[in-house]
C-alpha cells in the first residue's frame, strides 16, 4: 500500500496561494456557500455524524454484549437474532463492530491530531525563519519520509510493545504516536510552503514594518492564513489514518484485545474467510464508509476552498 | 547535469544515514532479550549468549554498533542472522520477486488510471466523469487488506476463477496481487491526470492543433499527452519505491513469497541483522528513485534545466 496521504500534500500544496489572497466575503464564508449546495458533502457530514454518534454512546444502537463468546454459536451466519452474524468466537458481530467504532475513530482523530499539531509547529517555523533552520527541519522530515509507512510502524510497534497484559489506553497511545511519527513530514511540507508564500505578502511585511514580533506574525497574521491547506489534508488524512489503524492491527502489531477496532476483528477473521467470510465483511464495509465519508468530505472541502476549481 | 546529480547524491547521505539509524536503533537498542526462546524450552547457554554478543557487537555502545555495521554494509556484507544465514542469500532469493511484483502492478496501475483519467478528464463533467471520480473515491477508500481479501474471497474461492494464493512468481502469476497493490494510486493516477488533462484542454496549443485540422487522436495522444502526463510519471516513480515497502500486506494475502513477507517473519522472530538489512535496502530504492524521478521530469520537460 502506498501512502495515500503523501500524494494529496501536493495537491493540496497548491491551495495555499489562491487561499492567501483576501475576499470580501472571506475565505470562510465563501467556502461554505459553496460547500452547501453540494450533495456530496452533505452526504458525507451525515455519514459522519452518525458514525460519531455511535462512537459517543453504543449503547443506543445494541443492546447486546460486544464481549460475550459462546462457542456454540461460533461463526453462525447473520440471522434475525445477530445481524451480521458471530465470529468464531462466538461474539456478536454487529455488536462488536458498533463498539469497535469507538477506538477506530479516537485513533484517527488523535493522529490527526498529532500530525497537524507537530507538521504546522515545524512547518511554519521552517517556513517563517528560513534559513539553517529549515534545512535541519527539512532534512530531519526527510529522513522520516524514507522509511516506508507500514513498515515504520510494525518495527516501532514490534519493538516498543510489551508482551503480556497491557492497558487499552497503553495499546492505543503506541498506535496514535507511531502513525503521527511516520506522517508529521506531510503536514509539515504543506505548512511549510504555505507559510514561505503567505511570508512574502504584503500584510506580512506591513506587520513586520509596524514592528510586530515575530511571534505575533506567526500567531495573529501568518497561522489563520495558512491553516487552509492544512485543514483540508487533516479531513483527508483522518480517514487515512482510520484506514492505517485498522491495516496495523490487520497485521496484528496495533490494536489488539481488550481493545476491540474494525481492524481487530478483520484481523481475528481473516483466518476463517472461507467459512465465515461475513466475520470479516461487515466491519470491513464499517470501515470502507467511515473512511469514504472522511475522503468525500475532504474532497469537497478542497474543491470549495480551491479557487481555481471553481 | 552531472554536478547537480552528484549534488542530490550527496544530500542522500545524512537522509539515509538518519534513517537507517533510526530503524537499527529500534531494532537493537530496545528492552528485551533477543535470545528468549533461541535455544528451544531452555534458557540459552552462557556461552552462546556471549559469542552472539561479540559476534553481533552487541557490548559496544550503540553509535559504535551501528558504525561497524555500516562499514561492513559499505563492503557489501549484510551481515548473518543468528542462526547463521547469509542475509544476501535470503535477499537474493525474495528481491526479484517483490521488484516483479511492483513492476506488474505499475503496469497494471499506469495503464489503468491514465486511461481513466483521461476518458474523464476529456468529458468534463459527463457520466463518464462523475463515474470516474466516484469509482476513484471508492478505490481510495478501500483499504488493501479488504480489497485483496475480497477479491480472494470471490474470484478466488467462490467463483474459482483465479487460484487464491499465487502458484509461481513469473510475470503471469502476480497479475492479481499486482492489481490489488495498484488498486489505490490508480485511483490517484486518475485524478492526476484527469486534473492534468483539464487544465491543457484549454491550452492554446491545444487550439492550434485543433484549428489546423489535426484528427482528434493526434491532438489528444501527441499534444496533449506528452504535457499532462509529466506530473503522472513523476507519480508513478517515486510509487514504484512505496510498493516495494508497502508490499507486506498484500504479499501476505496471496502468499508471495517476496520481502515483505520476509520482513514481517524477521520482525516477529526479532532477527535485527535481517530487518536492518532488508530496511536498508528498501530506504536506497526510495532514494534512488526519487532522486530518477527529478531527472526525468529534466528529460521529459526541456523547460527545467538543472545546473
Amino acid at each position: 500500500m502506498s501512502d495515500p496521504t503523501a500524494a494529496t500534500s501536493e495537491a493540496v500544496a497548491e491551495v495555499g496561494g489562491g487561499a492567501a489572497l483576501g475576499k470580501p466575503r472571506g475565505l470562510l464564508g465563501d467556502a461554505w456557500r459553496e460547500l452547501r449546495v453540494r450533495p456530496l458533502f452533505w452526504i458525507s457530514v451525515t455519514i459522519i455524524a452518525i458514525v460519531v454518534l455511535i462512537a459517543l454512546f453504543p449503547g443506543l444502537f445494541t443492546h447486546a454484549d460486544p464481549n460475550l463468546g459462546i462457542l456454540s454459536r461460533s461463526r453462525k451466519p447473520p440471522s434475525g437474532e445477530a445481524w451480521f452474524g458471530y465470529d468464531t468466537q462466538g461474539y456478536d458481530v454487529y455488536a462488536r463492530a458498533i463498539y469497535g467504532t469507538r477506538a477506530s475513530l479516537l485513533v484517527g482523530l488523535l493522529a490527526t491530531v498529532g500530525v497537524v499539531i507537530l507538521g504546522s509547529v515545524f512547518g511554519i517555523l521552517a517556513g517563517f525563519y528560513g534559513g539553517w533552520l529549515d534545512a535541519v527541519l527539512s532534512r530531519i522530515s526527510d529522513i522520516f519520509v524514507g522509511i516506508p509507512f507500514v513498515l515504520g510502524a510494525i518495527v516501532i510497534l514490534t519493538s516498543l510493545n510489551t508482551a503480556g497484559n497491557t492497558s487499552g489506553v497503553r495499546i492505543v497511545t503506541l498506535v496514535v504516536l507511531s502513525i503521527a511519527a511516520l506522517s508529521w513530514p506531510v503536514a509539515m511540507r504543506i505548512m511549510r510552503s504555505a507559510a514561505i508564500t503567505a511570508k512574502q505578502q504584503d500584510y506580512v511585511k506591513a506587520a513586520r514594518a509596524l514592528g510586530a514580533s515575530p511571534r505575533r506574525i506567526i500567531v495573529q497574521h501568518m497561522l489563520p492564513n495558512c491553516l487552509a491547506p492544512v485543514l483540508v489534508y487533516s479531513t483527508i488524512a483522518l480517514g487515512a489514518f482510520i484506514g492505517a489503524e485498522a491495516t496495523l492491527s490487520y497485521l496484528g502489531v496495533g490494536l489488539r484485545n481488550p481493545v476491540v477496532s474494525w481492524g481487530v476483528m478483520i484481523n481475528d477473521a481473516k483466518d476463517y474467510i472461507r467459512v465465515a467470510p461475513h466475520a470479516l465483511l461487515f466491519p470491513s464495509a464499517f470501515l470502507t464508509v467511515t473512511v469514504l465519508a472522511f475522503v468525500m468530505l475532504g474532497d469537497a472541502v478542497r474543491e470549495a476552498l480551491d479557487p481555481k476549481l471553481r | 547535469m552531472g554536478r547537480y546529480v552528484l549534488r542530490r547524491l550527496f544530500q542522500m547521505i545524512p537522509v539515509f544515514i538518519g534513517t537507517t539509524f533510526l530503524i537499527y536503533a529500534l531494532v537493537w537498542a530496545v528492552p528485551g532479550d533477543p535470545f528468549a526462546g533461541k535455544c528451544g524450552e531452555r534458557p540459552c547457554p552462557d556461552q552462546y549468549v556471549s559469542a552472539m554478543r561479540a559476534q553481533f557487537n552487541m557490548d559496544d555502545p550503540l553509535v559504535v554498533q551501528y558504525g561497524k555495521y555500516l562499514l561492513n554494509l559499505l563492503q557489501g556484507d549484510f551481515g548473518k542472522t543468528f542462526s547463521g544465514t547469509e542475509v544476501i542469500d535470503r535477499i537474493s532469493v525474495t528481491f526479484p520477486v517483490t521488484v516483479r511484483l511492483a513492476i506488474v502492478a505499475l503496469i497494471i496501475e499506469a495503464i489503468i488510471g491514465i486511461s481513466a483519467g483521461i476518458v474523464s478528464g476529456l468529458r468534463n463533467r459527463g457520466f463518464l466523469d462523475s463515474l470516474v471520480l466516484v469509482s476513484t473515491l471508492f478505490l481510495i477508500s478501500l483499504p488493501v487488506f479488504v480489497t485483496g481479501s475480497v477479491i480472494q474471497l470471490v474470484f478466488g474461492i467462490q467463483l474459482g476463477w483465479i487460484s487464491p494464493t499465487v502458484k509461481g512468481t513469473g510475470f503471469a502469476d502476480l497479475i492479481v496481487p499486482g492489481f490489488v497493490l495498484a488498486s489505490l494510486s490508480m485511483a490517484y493516477v486518475a485524478r492526476l491526470t484527469r486534473a492534468s488533462i483539464g487544465e491543457s484542454r484549454r491550452a492554446d496549443y491545444v487550439r492550434t492543433a485543433n484549428a489546423k485540422g489535426l484528427p482528434v487522436s493526434r491532438v489528444v495522444g501527441v499534444h496533449m499527452l506528452r504535457n499532462s502526463l509529466i506530473p503522472v510519471i513523476t507519480f508513478l516513480g517515486t510509487d514504484l519505491g512505496a510498493f516495494m515497502g508497502g508490499a507486506i500486506v498484500t504479499e501476505g494475502i496471496f502468499n508471495v513469497p517476496g520481502i515483505g513477507g520476509l520482513i514481517y517473519k524477521s520482525i516477529q522472530t526479532k532477527e535485527g541483522v535481517m530487518v536492518t538489512g532488508l530496511v536498508t535496502l528498501l530506504v536506497l530504492v526510495y532514494l534512488l528513485m526519487t532522486l530518477l524521478v527529478d531527472l526525468l521530469y529534466a528529460v521529459l520537460d526541456p523547460r527545467i534545466r538543472y545546473e
